[in-house]
């Protein structure tokens, strides 16, 4: 059965079957949009119990003709790597169209349609394993998210959506130009030419080719991670984005960068990334300080947060400068950790932000005493977050941390600096926000949690202390792909 | 030299001839019958072309042949572009209907004339002899400074026109001027001779690059490439939409096809002097293009300045001068032909000019918008769209003879294209509607256009095989 072929096909025929619906009936819209995604997730999870953890290579493909003329196919498959990643989309999108349920009044119609596209987008990436329908895909995302973040975002939204969308467009008009370059070494030296990735694998590029792709694929994803000096357009567009914008953002679309890197980067040119790891770690080490001390001074929660994806995902690039088992390991499954944590800190701010129409961090203080179960819930997302033993952030950061202290001290020094400064802004968020006395009279009547904001924190909740209790199996699925990864620096 | 013409010759001939005969019909129809001939005008254009493009395929069926000794050359290149020129007519002319009536200028001379325009460019895509090509290039030139001002009360269609004609006649006179430096070189005015004769002489030879540089001249203010573009934004923004569609696409792409005819055949053994002018000209297209389009406020002056920088793409794919940057130019010319019309006749339906009258279109009319969208990302050059596939391949064809700066600079453009082109996005989807409901130019023939450029452009971007089929074979033969 073409099993990722309908979990791909999925969303883009809900999508068809919206437009159909009249823009009118938006409960039904709502409906069947958040169905869709939830089909999606039901077809998802069963990967998880059918993958082959003991196999190498990649599982479930689908293999079909694209564009013969050039070499270019239609082919999907997942390892331990873009398995979750898969899992993460599939999980993350019914969340985030549950989550927009009341949020979104106007032009119903149109927003599900975006969402279903985006998620269609998301889920072709990480599928995947032809390069030129991995570009396609990288690039299909970002007319969705415009469209959220320009259409029912914020007050800025014009500004930070155009932003958005042109930054990662410079850095994948550079990626393109790097994946051409690559489709034409792998015609001079390969039988065919191709752009399926594992037949890319067995080119040996000469160091200054691969020099050159390796800082031209380096463009295109350190933007969209995004990396220190690149990351401008972040808070901007997390800010302004409404919350499913924010949550899909945070929690997906920045893992393209990191899933590029590991997928792509680090395999196909990896004495390139051996000689550019020292300033990936640089970097990642600049973001993940940098990041923290500028969530330090945010007055708006929501930015704050977005900040705060800066530091986080400074530590999965981390991981993977240190090109060892454990700093890419960690780094994957700190990236599907940060899917979670932010996205339930997204959530959240989003939950208050529809009761109060605010963001301003001063507006708030003593929630816990009419919210006392948000206060719980996000108690452990910031927990969570700043990577406290026991949740999944911690088995994420450590793990990272391990594979950078093998590599260097120092590197490892500084990073668990962040983790401290990391702690000290959640923290202070938390208790400017949840604790002390009830200053502001107009947070007197708010509503604690409903059934419908539950049922999108609790998958997450959950997630999040089973893998910070018990790790075990998300390491189990990762172990391969890693090792074959760390394998081709070896040589 | 036999005086002889056999059958060949004449089918050669036969799409021109038929086109003009069609195109004097409707001149005819329209004088004798006046008013009552309107409802006839496309029902004889449309059939014209059908029975032009049932020739060209019969040519297809025996290309290549040369007819008038050496004067025509039927091959799959010259059938490829007249393809396209007919598709190009064939959109022009049902999307012109309403918009003729609504200016109130329906008068029959403009169907004529764009079948006329057509008979000219035919010649600019066959003709092997300078002075056929000269004539075919004045045809088509003369239909469309009439076209341009076709609005006879409209001010500023005038004034356009007028820039276009005294321009294009100066320009014309250039290119005369470096045809007659070939023949000089030559000694005949076949472009088999004269690639004997440039090919003989040695490199860096100042005459052969004085008519490099006047034809070369000539040609760039067809295409509207830079530093020959002053002439572009006015013109299109002065002339009927319908026009402006026309100008864009059909006049571009035919003087396109005379620029490799000429620089690929006769001069090809002069590279070394025109590739470093045209990939100048490439560069300044795209930049006086790209970032001229950024500060307009006008929506045809800035798929003007847009139309500049498309030249400049074309115009690399020349310059790395390999068959990928062959097959590059003809399937960005045929993405052209779809996207650019699209784009046009959207702005015919929207009827306004001002980015700003595109304020809130996707709420009124999200049958219109939605699709544009899909233009607007293909001119840009994003997948899964046509226009994607173009720049694909002129990348391709840059990056692999080495050209690496090039495919760079033309890469970091997209960009900024896509910022003014999303201009528009923004105003159609994220502005509010603006109070007044202008009146929407659209009919039966507009909206089965603007389905058919829709699917084609998104289409040949999500499933390019056959059109990528199409575009080989139409060079390989």
């Amino acid at each position: 059965m073409p099993w990722l072929t309908a979990l791909l096909a999925l969303p883009l025929v809900g999508l068809i079957v919206l437009l159909a619906i009249p823009g009118k009936a938006r409960n039904l819209v709502r409906l069947w949009a958040n169905a869709v995604l939830l089909a999606g997730l039901g077809l998802a999870l069963p990967l998880w119990q059918s993958f082959d953890r003991t196999a190498n290579g990649y599982q479930f493909v689908d293999r079909m003709q694209w564009i013969p003329t050039l070499g270019a196919q239609f082919l999907l498959g997942i390892d331990g790597i873009s398995l979750l990643l898969v899992l993460l989309t599939s999980l993350l999108g019914p969340i985030a169209a549950l989550a927009s349920w009341n949020a979104i009044e106007e032009r119903t119609k149109e927003f599900y349609a975006m969402l279903l596209l985006l998620q269609f987008g998301m889920l072709g990436l990480f599928l995947s394993l032809d390069l030129l329908l991995f570009f396609v895909f990288f690039e299909v995302v970002l007319v969705p998210m415009y469209f959220l973040i320009g259409i029912w975002g914020g007050e800025r939204r014009l500004y930070a959506a155009i932003k958005f969308f042109l930054y990662t467009l410079a850095g994948s008009v550079v990626l393109l130009l790097g994946i051409i370059a690559l489709y034409w070494q792998g015609g001079l030296h390969l039988a065919r030419p191709t752009f399926e990735i594992t037949e890319l694998l067995k080119l040996q590029l000469a160091l200054d080719v691969q020099r050159w792709l390796f800082w031209a694929f380096f463009v295109g994803f350190a933007i969209k991670v995004p990396m220190v000096p690149f990351h401008t357009w972040l808070p901007d567009a997390h800010t302004e984005a409404p919350t499913a914008g924010s949550v899909l953002l945070a929690g997906v679309l920045l893992k393209m960068g990191t899933y590029g890197f590991v997928r792509l980067s680090l395999p196909l040119f990896p004495e390139a990334a051996r000689e550019a790891a020292p300033i990936l770690a640089v970097l990642s080490i600049v973001a993940i300080l940098y990041g923290a001390l500028i969530s330090l001074m945010q007055q708006d929660w929501k930015r704050l947060v977005a900040y705060s994806s800066v530091s986080h995902m400074g530590f999965c690039t981390l991981g993977l400068a240190a090109l060892n088992s454990n700093g890419i390991a960690g780094s994957v499954l700190q990236q599907f950790n940060h899917g979670i944590s932010t996205s339930l800190l997204f959530l959240l701010v989003g939950f208050v932000y529809e009761r109060r129409h605010t963001r301003q961090i001063a507006d708030f203080g003593g929630l816990a005493v009419v919210m006392p179960r948000f206060a719980f819930v996000f108690a452990v997302a910031v927990f969570s977050s700043s990577g406290l033993p026991l949740l999944n952030g911690f088995i994420g950061e450590f793990t990272i941390l391990q594979g950078a202290f093998i590599v260097s001290r120092t590197w490892a020094a500084f990073a668990v600096f962040g983790i401290v400064l990391g702690a000290a802004y959640l923290l202070w968020l938390y208790q400017r926000t949840m604790l002390g006395d009830l200053r502001n009279e107009a947070n007197r009547g708010l509503a604690d949690l409903s059934l419908r904001e539950w049922a999108t924190v609790l998958p997450l909740l959950m997630l999040a202390l089973a893998i910070g209790v018990y790790p075990k199996p998300w390491f189990a699925v990762l172990e391969r792909p890693v090792l074959e990864i760390v394998g081709r620096f070896g040589r | 030299m036999s005086h002889y013409y056999t059958d060949v010759d004449h089918f050669a001939l036969l799409p021109a001839i038929l086109l003009a005969l069609f195109g004097c019909a409707i001149f005819l129809f329209d004088f004798l019958l006046g008013e009552r001939s309107r409802r006839w005008h496309l029902m004889l254009v449309l059939p014209g072309l059908a029975i032009t493009g049932w020739h060209l395929w019969k040519q297809g069926q025996i290309a290549p042949f040369t007819a008038f000794h050496g004067v025509l050359t039927i091959d799959a290149f010259g059938l490829f572009f007249n393809w396209l020129f007919l598709l190009t007519a064939a959109l022009v002319a049902v999307i012109s209907y309403r918009y003729l009536e609504i200016e109130d200028e329906h008068q029959g001379e403009y169907y004529g004339l764009v079948l006329m325009a057509q008979a000219g460019a035919y010649f600019l895509a066959v003709g092997t002899e300078l002075i056929t090509i000269f004539v075919g290039m004045e045809t088509m030139g003369i239909s469309f400074y009439v076209l341009v001002g076709f609005l006879r009360r409209s001010r500023r269609s005038n004034e356009a026109a007028l820039k276009y004609l005294i321009l294009g006649a100066f320009s014309s006179g250039i290119l005369a001027y470096g045809f007659s430096i070939l023949y000089g070189i030559a000694g005949s005015t076949y472009l088999t001779d004269i690639a004997v004769a440039v090919a003989a002489r040695p490199a860096f030879d100042p005459l052969t690059i004085l008519a490099i540089l006047t034809v070369s001249a000539g040609i760039l203010f067809k295409i509207s490439a830079a530093p020959f573009h002053m002439w572009a934004p006015d013109v299109y923004e002065g002339a009927p939409t319908a026009v402006t569609a026309y100008l864009a696409v059909g006049s571009k792409i035919a003087s396109l096809a005379l620029l490799l005819r000429l620089f690929l055949g006769p001069l090809g053994s002069a590279r070394e002097a025109w590739e470093p002018l045209l990939a100048l000209a490439a560069i300044a297209s795209l930049t006086v293009g790209n970032l001229a389009a950024v500060t307009q406020t006008n929506a045809k002056r800035m798929l003007a300045y847009s139309s500049i920088a498309h030249a400049g793409y074309l115009l690399l794919g020349l310059v790395a001068g390999n068959t990928t940057g062959l097959q590059g130019i003809a399937i960005y010319s045929g993405a052209y032909v779809f996207m650019t019309i699209g784009a046009f006749l959207v702005l015919m339906a929207v009827h306004g000019e001002e980015i700003d009258d595109l304020n809130g279109f996707a709420r009124r009319h999200p049958v219109y918008a939605v699709p544009m969208v899909v233009f607007l990302l293909s001119l840009a050059g994003l997948p899964p769209t046509a226009g994607f596939l173009g720049k694909y391949y002129i990348f391709l064809a840059l990056i692999e003879s080495g050209r690496y700066v090039l495919a760079l600079v033309g890469a970091a453009y997209v960009a900024v294209a896509l910022f003014y082109y999303f201009r528009l996005v923004r105003s159609m989807f994220l502005l509010p509607t603006i109070e007044v409901e202008r009146p929407k130019a659209s009919s039966l023939g507009l909206r089965v256009a603007l389905g058919t450029t829709g699917l084609v452009t998104l289409g040949a971007g999500i499933y390019p095989e056959p059109f990528l089929q199409l575009a080989m074979r139409s060079l390989l033969k």
